[in-house]
């Protein structure tokens, strides 16, 4: 973490449940719990409120589609953190469906995925990749099959996920190994984002 | 439907006009990316263009101009939040002409 702040200028509350938390999880206490907790006025606790609704708001997008386009946006974002999180996210949300993860991050063109994700997953690449998009992506997503509000639902994913990714990267998120992402993903799916 | 237009709303207005240590106007322009001097400019513009260039020399060199942490911290959240919010916008104006709904 490139600023100190961050990493340990937290109040003595904070610092307490991030014992509690290492102590429960056995695990480090994730970067992105660090940012989000400091001067959490400020930042955390209002991006909770688009994060949350974003991810675990009502959609006909599941919960692992959700975490999956997350996961994209961070892929293409190059943010490893985030992407690693996500897909752990999204890995143990597909699973509770008794459904298989498409495996597109290695392999986006054979991924077994339905045409709606798929396009959608496409245009969001692109917003994130270009900084934009036109009429005709749009028309893309909605003759694969995506309604309007499923692209609505999807942007406000992609809108989450390009200012965490961008804060991660900015600010040197340390990427610890999988076992940590495991132990949030499995806090993530429970109890969401806020 | 998932709904964000409130929180984000409510988070814009937060970084943008509550209390913080940087002072309004560089929020703004961070979160604009315009207008700003050379430091925090080069890092505004690292951020919302592509953040995974952002090095440690960068925020040493941000901190050198004279900002400390706390101000940093609230710059490149405004930097981050600004450039996802025009790509949001740009893609619901894209959506609205594909539907020709207002």
């Amino acid at each position: 973490m490139r600023l100190r702040i961050l990493k340990s200028g937290h109040g003595f509350g904070t610092k307490v449940l991030f014992a509690l938390i290492r102590t429960i999880s056995r695990q480090p206490v994730l970067d992105i719990i660090k940012l989000v907790k400091y001067r959490s006025d400020f930042y955390g606790g209002p991006m909770s409120g688009v994060t949350h609704e974003a991810m675990r708001g009502p959609s006909t997008w599941s919960v692992g589609d959700r975490e999956l386009m997350a996961a994209f946006v961070a892929k293409t974002n190059q943010c490893e953190f985030c992407t690693r999180a996500h897909m752990a996210v999204a890995q143990r949300a597909y699973q509770r469906d008794g459904k298989w993860l498409p495996d597109l991050l290695s392999d986006f063109d054979t991924a077994a995925i339905e045409a709606p994700l798929r396009a959608t997953l496409l245009m969001l690449g692109k917003l994130t990749r270009e900084h934009t998009v036109a009429a005709d992506d749009m028309r893309a997503v909605l003759a694969a099959g995506a309604s309007r509000q499923q692209i609505e639902d999807a942007l406000a994913v992609c809108f989450s996920f390009n200012v965490i990714g961008r804060l991660a990267d900015a600010f040197g998120f340390f990427v610890p190994g999988p076992e940590a992402f495991e132990a949030g993903a499995k806090y993530l799916l429970a109890r969401g984002y806020q | 439907m998932s709904d964000i237009r409130q929180a984000r709303k409510a988070l814009a207005r937060r970084i943008l006009e509550g209390a913080g240590r940087a002072s309004l106007s560089e929020r703004r322009t961070a979160f604009n990316n315009s207008g700003l001097a050379k430091q925090p400019g080069a890092l505004v513009d690292k951020v919302a263009r592509h953040a995974y260039r952002v090095t440690d020399e960068d925020i040493t060199a941000a901190k050198v101009s004279g900002l400390s942490e706390d101000q940093i911290f609230e710059i490149v959240v405004c930097a981050a939040v600004g450039q996802a919010t025009r790509q949001y916008d740009t893609a619901l104006a894209a959506l609205e002409a594909a539907t020709g709904k207002e």
